[in-house]
């Protein structure tokens, strides 16, 4: 097998061992199915809850998005602040780690209490969780603008606007691209810590519910849901990215 | 003539508010003229503030004390009509080096609203450029596709196509082989010869600031001021073949005498 065939092919070959050692160790060890149910009883209970799994996974992945469009524009617009002012930045920062310190899944109920359960509590969590790292990602990129083409272009006159448009956006896409497979995957950690405490649709509800009926099977189906959902959304992201800002990857470090 | 540049008793300093005498002083009482498209070298020990002088000199840092003229006026904002050269070629990766030549008129007026009017004189201005430094046909290319020395010749190029009235160097020939450098001395000489502008040139190499200079000034250790000025009265136009005789020797080690008195005082 070549080799540029072998690395495509690794991913599925590296999923469908970790899938065959896991079933394998279940009959092996006579685990209990409800205690650590094998890949072939979820591939089950997919089938047998195809429609709520569908629909809920569908549902997950709107308050995912939506939540995480918002951080996106939110953490970019914020991001160039920041970075725009020295000032701004040593005052913002401290609040903005103390907000990320903070786990989300104690401001869930401030937000049931403002909101109400379901749709909305659910986008803003996973809005609150992914700004941080879009808003760190664009100052850094920002605040690493190389000081002789700053000088190359205040000697040409350029107002502090010009510098930002034709040298400080270009330069932090990569760092913004980059954020955004973190944000993305964080987006869903916030929608589903969300359902999961106060919600009557998404995947973190079915799987709760699933709990209470001890469904062992069905709740693993909900991560395996998420799972496939999260790697959809980061491959999108990964692919943006390298659409957008090719010229920042030519390194041949990871390549072989 | 007149001088087109002037420090005049010029004192910088460092890390205090507001740059007064009690920060660290980089240059004290510095004092230096340059007439109009005089090619003017400035060497040194390390640390000696020469990049200060550069920043002093095009406005982008303001002394406490002493004032700085360009054309007669004392400056008290960047200059506008500088090109700089550093030690990095600092190219926009994500621009092709036609593009990244066009970079200073999309800034400096009247270039910058006339943009859209005159974008393709202002490319065929660029690919002649490119053309006379070697790069002819390259400018299709990113700078990450060039070599070292050819990276500094576009950014050498970025500096001169605004066609500006003063050009500052600070170093640019320090990160390349010896070959390449006297490649660029000598593109730098015609640039030089061709469009007669004002030349600084910050340096360390003393053999380049001779083969280069009409005059050569030499700064002491930290806080810099001048300590000698050598005018280098051989012929122009200089080949190659002059850095081997022994009147440039002479010279150079005359400088090289200054350099060591300035390190040890």
């Amino acid at each position: 097998m070549s080799q540029q065939l072998l690395i495509r092919a690794s991913p599925w070959i590296f999923t469908i061992v970790t899938a065959l050692v896991w079933e394998a160790a279940c009959r092996l060890f006579q685990i209990p199915p409800f205690f650590l149910p094998p890949p072939t009883a979820i591939a089950e209970a997919f089938v047998e809850f195809w429609g709520p799994i569908y629909r809920n996974s569908l549902y997950t992945l709107s308050t995912t998005l939506i939540g995480f469009g918002m951080a996106v524009g939110f953490g970019l617009a914020l991001g160039l602040v920041v970075g725009w002012s020295r000032a701004i930045y040593a005052g913002l920062y401290p609040l903005m780690i103390g907000f990320n310190a903070v786990p989300k899944v104690a401001v869930v109920p401030i937000l049931v209490l403002w909101f109400g359960i379901g749709f909305i509590p659910a986008v803003l969590t996973a809005f609150l969780i992914s700004f941080f790292p879009i808003v760190v990602n664009v100052a850094t990129g920002l605040a690493t603008i190389e000081p002789e083409l700053e000088d190359v272009l205040k000697a040409l006159g350029a107002s502090k606007l010009d510098i930002m448009r034709k040298v400080g956006i270009p330069r932090t896409l990569p760092y913004f691209f980059g954020s955004l497979k973190v944000a993305i995957t964080l987006a869903f950690v916030g929608s589903v810590i969300s359902e999961s405490t106060a919600s009557n649709y998404g995947i973190g509800n079915l799987m709760l519910q699933a709990q209470a009926r001890f469904e062992v099977p069905l709740i693993f189906a909900g991560l395996v849901a998420l799972a496939v959902e999260g790697i959809a959304m980061y491959g999108l992201m990964a692919i943006l990215e390298n659409r957008m800002t090719g010229w920042a990857q030519r390194s041949g470090f990871a390549q072989n | 003539m007149s001088a087109f540049v002037a420090l005049d008793g010029v004192s910088h300093s460092y890390g205090a508010v507001g740059g007064s005498a009690e920060g660290t002083l980089a240059v004290d009482g510095l004092t230096i003229s340059v007439e109009a498209g005089e090619f003017v070298a400035v060497v040194g020990p390390s640390g000696c503030g020469k990049s200060t002088l550069m920043k002093l000199a095009t406005g982008l840092q303001f002394p406490f004390k002493g004032a700085v003229r360009i054309a007669g006026n004392v400056i008290r904002s960047p200059v506008k009509i500088a090109g700089m050269a550093f030690q990095a070629p600092t190219l926009l990766p994500w621009r092709t080096t036609l593009d990244n030549l066009l970079l200073p008129l999309e800034i400096v007026e009247p270039h910058r609203s006339e943009m859209r009017r005159r974008k393709p004189e202002y490319i065929e201005r660029a690919r002649k450029l490119l053309a006379s430094v070697g790069l002819g046909g390259l400018g299709g290319k990113y700078p990450w596709e060039l070599s070292g020395g050819m990276q500094q010749r576009t950014s050498l190029c970025r500096a001169l196509i605004h066609e500006p009235q003063l050009l500052m160097l600070d170093e640019p020939f320090a990160a390349l082989d010896a070959f390449t450098r006297e490649e660029l001395w000598c593109v730098i000489r015609d640039l030089h010869a061709a469009r007669k502008i004002t030349v600084i040139l910050v340096t360390h190499d003393l053999r380049e600031a001779v083969f280069l200079a009409d005059r050569v000034f030499v700064m002491s250790s930290r806080p810099g001021r001048i300590i000698a000025e050598r005018p280098i009265e051989l012929p122009r136009p200089r080949e190659l073949d002059v850095t081997f005789t022994p009147a440039f020797s002479d010279i150079v080690q005359e400088l090289r005498g200054h350099i060591v008195r300035a390190r040890q005082g």
